[in-house]
């Protein structure tokens, strides 16, 4: 049966709570998820005071002054810090999404992080992608062609460039797929809405010649159809996209196939 | 396990070529049951109440029994196709299949009880 509850080895206990910053008016609690494969111990909630008048407006400016001034072992991913990269994606006020570009203003009260929800943790806030990465390889997330070569550029027009706006954005930070309960059930078979959403990034390209085979790699009851058309993967992207929609769009042109 | 290439553990057993026609039928036979429930909804509700007599002759008429029958057959149909996904969902292991066959055969059997009875009024 499916699995409700947490294995004893990761149930969450309270962590230490570190001191508040000295002189500081303006404090902001954050609850912090840890977890260090070293010590043995379950995962716990850490709480830091972190004075907001000498930090920066996003969640990943709190962590990174969290880092730097109060506790150097806090872990996690960070590049870009604008929503390019993709590697700040954790579970925020209950919410999967970048550090970088979640203001703490959207936030009431208490900040909780979290790393994103039912992967295997590699340490604090870093979940194991690898996984979902290997999922992303699969669906064939290049271009594939049969036709000879042209000899300058594969010419796109504009109509059908302008099909793959909403699509080729993302930025495979998993927010959607591990917001997904289908997922969470099933990820080792289902795709989940990131891979899906790639995939069909491919099968909509005017200039791809692979559509047939992309679409029988995908008709499984597994791979696409696990997908009940939740929606959490839509309303959790931080990038604004519709993964739902490109799994939808996927589903008609089964039928399409088939009817 | 251990020793799998990611992308190996990614891939399994590929793709099983199949689930659209489970996803086209349950599509139709919700579309279905989005008519046939008004109308059964009304032609049952128009008899609730009503002494036994008078509702085995308006069951006896043509029009309420095959919307009725219509409505146990689709309806059981459309729990068959539905129950297998929340069974593919959430029972993993080895009382996946057991569990599969005998809602199958639950559904069949509750679709074919209700056609009996409807059919015992009806003729």
């Amino acid at each position: 049966m499916v699995q409700l509850t947490l294995p004893k080895n990761s149930r969450i206990q309270t962590g230490k709570t570190w001191p508040k910053p000295e002189g500081a008016t303006n404090i902001r609690k954050f609850s912090i998820y840890r977890w260090n494969p070293d010590d043995g111990k379950n995962p716990q909630v850490d709480t830091y005071f972190v004075d907001m008048d000498t930090c920066g407006p996003m969640v990943l400016d709190a962590l990174i002054k969290i880092k730097n001034e109060i506790d150097p072992t806090l872990t996690f991913r960070r590049s870009c810090r604008e929503g390019i990269c993709g590697s700040c994606a954790m579970n925020i006020d209950g919410i999967n999404t970048l550090a970088c570009i979640y203001g703490m203003d959207e936030i009431k009260g208490d900040v909780k992080i979290y790393p994103l929800p039912h992967m295997p943790v590699v340490k604090d806030l870093i979940p194991d992608l690898t996984h979902f990465y290997a999922q992303h390889a699969s669906i064939m997330p290049w271009l594939e062609t049969k036709t000879n070569r042209p000899r300058k550029e594969w010419r796109q027009s504009i109509e059908d460039r302008e099909k793959l706006d909403g699509l080729y954005e993302c930025v495979m930070c998993a927010s959607c797929s591990t917001s997904c309960p289908s997922y969470w059930w099933n990820g080792d078979k289902y795709l989940g809405p990131a891979a899906l959403l790639h995939a069909y990034r491919w099968i909509i390209d005017s200039r791809d010649e692979a559509t047939g085979e992309r679409l029988d790699d995908l008709e499984d009851p597994f791979k696409l159809y696990r997908c009940h058309t939740i929606m959490n993967c839509t309303k959790t992207c931080p990038k604004g996209l519709n993964p739902a929609k490109a799994i939808a769009e996927i589903k008609k042109m089964m039928v399409e196939r088939v009817v | 396990m251990a020793y799998l290439t990611d992308r190996k553990r990614a891939e399994g057993m590929g793709s099983a070529k199949s689930g659209t026609l489970h996803h086209w039928h349950m599509t139709i036979s919700s579309a279905a049951l989005a008519v046939l429930i008004p109308l059964f909804i009304f032609t049952f509700g128009s008899i609730l109440g009503a002494s036994h007599a008078e509702v085995l002759a308006y069951f006896s008429r043509p029009f309420p029994a095959i919307v009725a029958a219509l409505t146990i057959v689709v309806s059981f149909l459309h729990f068959k196709d539905g129950v297998q996904v929340l069974i593919e969902d959430y029972v993993h292991g080895a009382a996946r299949k057991p569990l599969l066959v005998a809602m199958i055969c639950l559904s069949y059997a509750a679709a074919g009880t209700g056609l009996f009875a409807i059919a015992r009024i009806a003729l």
